[in-house]
């Protein structure tokens, strides 16, 4: 089978974010880059499907140019081949990202024939529109569920089992829910459908020399637009220390008692 | 001209979410001239809709259709899409649950419209030239964007745990009108076909107390005396990345921006140094207690109180003290 896997560059963040002086993107001077964490197992799900299943990755993401750098990741860890849709360094708006994608993901379609499957993260670390996956699955006129956790091939369709479905189960409260959607079909896969792989050193090497197609697209500017970015006020409360050590246990069971939540 | 509200709920009983979405919706329906519609779909739906003029819906939908019985995104999302086109409603309004936002990202696919998820606040007034501003969330709530929008018709989300819930003052008609959209046979193809219950009872999600571990902890083992606590206090375990990244726990546990976002009375965050993917995930508690050996991590200087020591002796003398307390 084959599977496209669309992933986003995003900061690696520690304790705190700050913000460029124009507020139009996060200040990444002393900060890393990675893959936003919910598309890293997006990669890893394609990878453990097609070793499964047989057949092809391919990983494509619009981003900066040193978005480079998450396709090479991804081909360490196992994916085949890599679109990079440049842009400037500020992201694009939602529908415009997606109308990208949608463009481009056509475009490799034409040449290879439709993807069985396509996984995007069920929302950006960073930006968290919420949307772009839903957005090119309507573009292409595939279906898509999100917040899916689980991923088979194969599942019963009238009855009978049927290969040309994907069955996806989506994380609830206390359960999860069962989608059988046929191929080709788009999902939105969160963390914790896998624990993703390291690289290993063959992987490295071979990453080194994954060929990384450039797509360049013009597209309109979509109806939301960035004014700034701004850390939001916190509220600094002084911390109450209830104690050192074991000795504060009595102090602990009377904020419990004071809450309530000793009935 | 209205706003129509998204209202989801469980066999007829309507989740807190959607009740905040009805609260933010008020005032900005007010300040935009519009009235203020809501719209239940599904099984159930009648009872969920009943009500909801108390929460200021001067119209309520209630949407049925032999593939509305259970959810599914894209019916959903046309249905939506239906009701927006027949009642000429210029704006839709949920709350960003994933749910909430999956659902009005169809509705906005499918109108081709700009779509802003998780607001915190929304200025319907905006920049004077007709467009709606906004202050939104990324980074699940660590980083705030101002926006503008230009739209049609404008589709927000609330972002989770905004505002609390709460009546109208002035309740309104609520007049119900059943509605049946035309739907494709197609879209059965994303509605549920099973539904698999594990866990009865409290969540994650929806529990009153919660004994959170992180890599302090040290092993899956030493979860043992949380779960003992959580279970004394009617409570549930959860944790941090670094736990689920480490096989201690299931993903299911995290609390974070890439797991639940809880809102318990109490979190008592152990051994947690307080990332802040992990702490975004942990804000909307009403009360933090960190436990940790560090007086300078995250997690203590944002807490409202602290313990500082080792979790593997606090949390025994804890529970060893709940259970002297009761006797």
């Amino acid at each position: 089978m084959r599977i496209l896997v669309c992933v986003k560059r995003v900061p690696a963040p520690g304790a705190r974010i700050n913000v460029t002086a124009d507020g139009q993107t996060v200040d990444a001077a002393h900060l890393g880059f990675t893959t936003s964490p919910h598309e890293e197992c997006a990669v890893e799900e394609a990878v453990q499907l097609t070793e499964a299943h047989g057949g092809e990755v391919t990983v494509m993401t619009l981003g900066p140019v040193a978005a480079e750098e998450q396709l090479r990741y991804a081909a360490s860890v196992g994916a085949h081949h890599f679109v990079l849709i440049p842009i400037d360094d500020v992201d694009w708006d939602p529908q415009r990202t997606a109308s990208a994608l949608a463009e481009a993901i056509a475009a490799v379609e034409e040449t290879n024939g439709a993807f069985d499957l396509i996984l995007f993260g069920n929302e950006s670390a960073d930006a968290g529109g919420f949307q772009v996956g839903v957005r090119v699955a309507n573009h292409l006129g595939r279906p898509i569920v999100n917040g899916i956790k689980g991923i088979e091939i194969g599942g019963e369709q009238g009855g009978e089992l049927d290969e040309g479905v994907a069955t996806a189960r989506r994380e609830i409260d206390g359960g999860f829910e069962v989608y059988n959607v046929p191929m080709p079909a788009v999902l939105g896969v969160k963390e914790g459908i896998n624990l993703p792989r390291y690289p290993t050193m063959k992987g490295r090497l071979a990453s080194k020399k994954a060929v990384v197609d450039t797509d360049e697209r013009t597209v309109e500017a979509g109806g939301q637009v960035r004014l700034r970015l701004h850390r939001p006020v916190e509220q600094i409360s002084e911390t109450v220390i209830l104690g050192t050590g074991p000795e504060a246990a009595p102090a602990v069971v009377d904020l419990l008692e004071e809450l309530g939540v000793l009935s | 001209m209205s706003l129509l509200v998204i209202c989801d709920h469980d066999r007829g009983t309507l989740s807190d979410a959607s009740l905040e979405a009805l609260t933010f919706g008020r005032p900005l329906a007010a300040a935009a001239g519009l009235e203020m519609a809501a719209v239940v779909i599904g099984e159930g739906a009648d009872a969920a809709a009943a009500g909801l003029g108390a929460h200021g819906a001067s119209t309520v939908h209630v949407a049925s259709h032999p593939l509305l019985t259970d959810f599914g995104p894209e019916a959903w999302g046309e249905t939506v899409v239906q009701l927006v086109r027949g009642t000429g409603a210029t704006a839709v309004l949920a709350c960003g649950t994933d749910r909430g936002n999956e659902v009005v990202a169809q509705v906005a696919a499918r109108l081709d419209q700009p779509f802003v998820a998780n607001c915190r606040s929304v200025d319907p007034t905006g920049d004077g030239s007709g467009n709606w501003t906004m202050t939104r969330v990324q980074w699940g709530g660590s980083l705030l964007e101002d926006a503008t929008l230009t739209a049609e018709i404008r589709l927000v989300t609330v972002a989770h745990h905004v505002v609390e819930g709460v009546a109208a003052e002035a309740p309104a008609s609520g007049t119900m009108v059943s509605f049946v959209p035309e739907l494709d046979d197609a879209l059965a193809r994303t509605v549920v076909a099973d539904r698999v219950v594990l866990t009865r009872g409290i969540t994650l999600s929806t529990a009153p107390v919660v004994v959170g571990g992180g890599r302090g902890v040290g092993s899956a083992e030493a979860f043992a005396p949380l779960e003992e606590l959580a279970g004394e206090l009617g409570g549930v375990v959860g944790c941090s990345r670094a736990v689920t990244n480490n096989g201690w726990r299931p993903h299911s546990d995290q609390v974070g921006q890439t797991g639940t976002r809880i809102a318990p009375e109490i979190y008592i965050a152990s051994g947690i140094s307080g990332a802040i993917q992990h702490w975004v995930g942990a804000m909307a508690a009403k009360n933090i207690l960190a436990i940790n050996t560090d007086r300078e991590a995250n997690m203590v200087t944002r807490a409202g109180h602290a313990v500082i020591g080792d979790l593997h002796q606090v949390i025994p003398a804890v529970i060893e003290e709940v259970r002297r307390r009761r006797g």
